[in-house]
């Protein structure tokens, strides 16, 4: 119990590392690499290409060799393959989120370190918006529940 | 089109993937921030505590990067407070109702080839480049 939460400890500090010293948490990079029509800077993508070839080699030989995690009984990944309304939806207000704030969940976290009243108020109202969703936004999307 | 880096950003991105990948070794769980930030609110007893210690892990590495070099946090986006605001209330529910953010969607469903986060992800990115497209010119 204590070692998983050491991992995901050591797993958090490794993460924001590799988020601050690629520039995604610098807002104004954020939004240079979304302004394709404008001053565009490519630099994030290589972000992206990073992360995505590291941890796709990675989890196909985790997958591989371990039938199990070395700390826990069993690998909980998404097996969900439906593209749904509220998947495409979610995405278009996280798009539009990212692109006015600069901010993706990790970076503004990771920010916090840095004592930025941005990122505060980006968290902060983050959180809220969690909240929101699960109580106020998705019921009403959800399918009808079945009449009796 | 501007100057841009690669060697950085490109370290920067397979220390992000090892971290993922760390997780999911150890833990067998997906890396993905929104879920984890989500989790720490709203879950309880052991699934909130891992996912404390992930976030105290962000933190914490943000305290030890700002004191080695504060210009990684630089922010000369000229983004008003309420602005920002504005933009996490809608990162909070997007992540929320479409099941998770660059990390979640984007890193680690990519890297197992998962449709639903290829799918999240060009939606996503083409949001923030219209968005982008349309709001970027009134900051000039």
């Amino acid at each position: 119990m204590a070692k998983t939460n050491l991992v995901a400890f050591f797993s958090g500090v490794l993460f924001s590392i590799g988020l601050g010293i690629s520039g995604m948490t610098q807002p104004q990079k954020v939004i240079g690499f979304l302004d394709v029509f404008g001053a565009w800077d490519l630099s994030l993508t290589f972000v992206m290409v990073g992360g995505i070839a590291s941890y796709l080699v990675l989890q196909s030989a985790i997958q591989r060799r371990f039938p199990t995690p070395v700390l826990a009984s069993v690998f909980q990944i998404p097996t969900r393959k439906d593209i749904d309304r509220n998947l495409i939806f979610g995405a278009l207000l996280f798009g539009i989120g990212w692109g006015l704030g600069g901010y993706c969940p990790g970076p503004a976290l990771t920010s916090l370190g840095s004592g930025s009243i941005s990122a505060v108020l980006f968290v902060v109202a983050m959180g809220i918006g969690m909240f929101l969703a699960d109580r106020v936004v998705v019921p009403p999307l959800a399918p009808a529940p079945a009449k009796n | 089109m501007v100057e841009f880096e690669v060697t950085m950003p490109l370290l920067g991105g397979v220390l992000i993937g090892v971290a993922s990948a760390m997780l999911l070794l150890f833990s067998g769980r997906i890396a993905g921030i929104s879920g984890i930030f989500g989790g720490m609110l709203f879950q309880q007893g052991s699934e909130r505590t891992w996912r404390s210690a992930f976030v105290a892990g962000l933190i914490g590495g943000g305290v030890g990067l700002y004191g080695i070099s504060p210009e990684l946090f630089a922010n000369t986006s000229e983004r008003g407070f309420g602005m920002v605001a504005f933009a996490g209330l809608l990162v909070g529910i997007g992540t929320r109702i479409g099941g998770g953010c660059t990390s979640g969607h984007g890193v680690c469903g990519i890297g197992r080839l998962s449709m639903r986060s290829i799918v999240a992800t060009v939606t996503f990115v083409l949001a923030g480049i219209a968005l982008v497209a349309f709001v970027q010119p009134f900051y000039l």
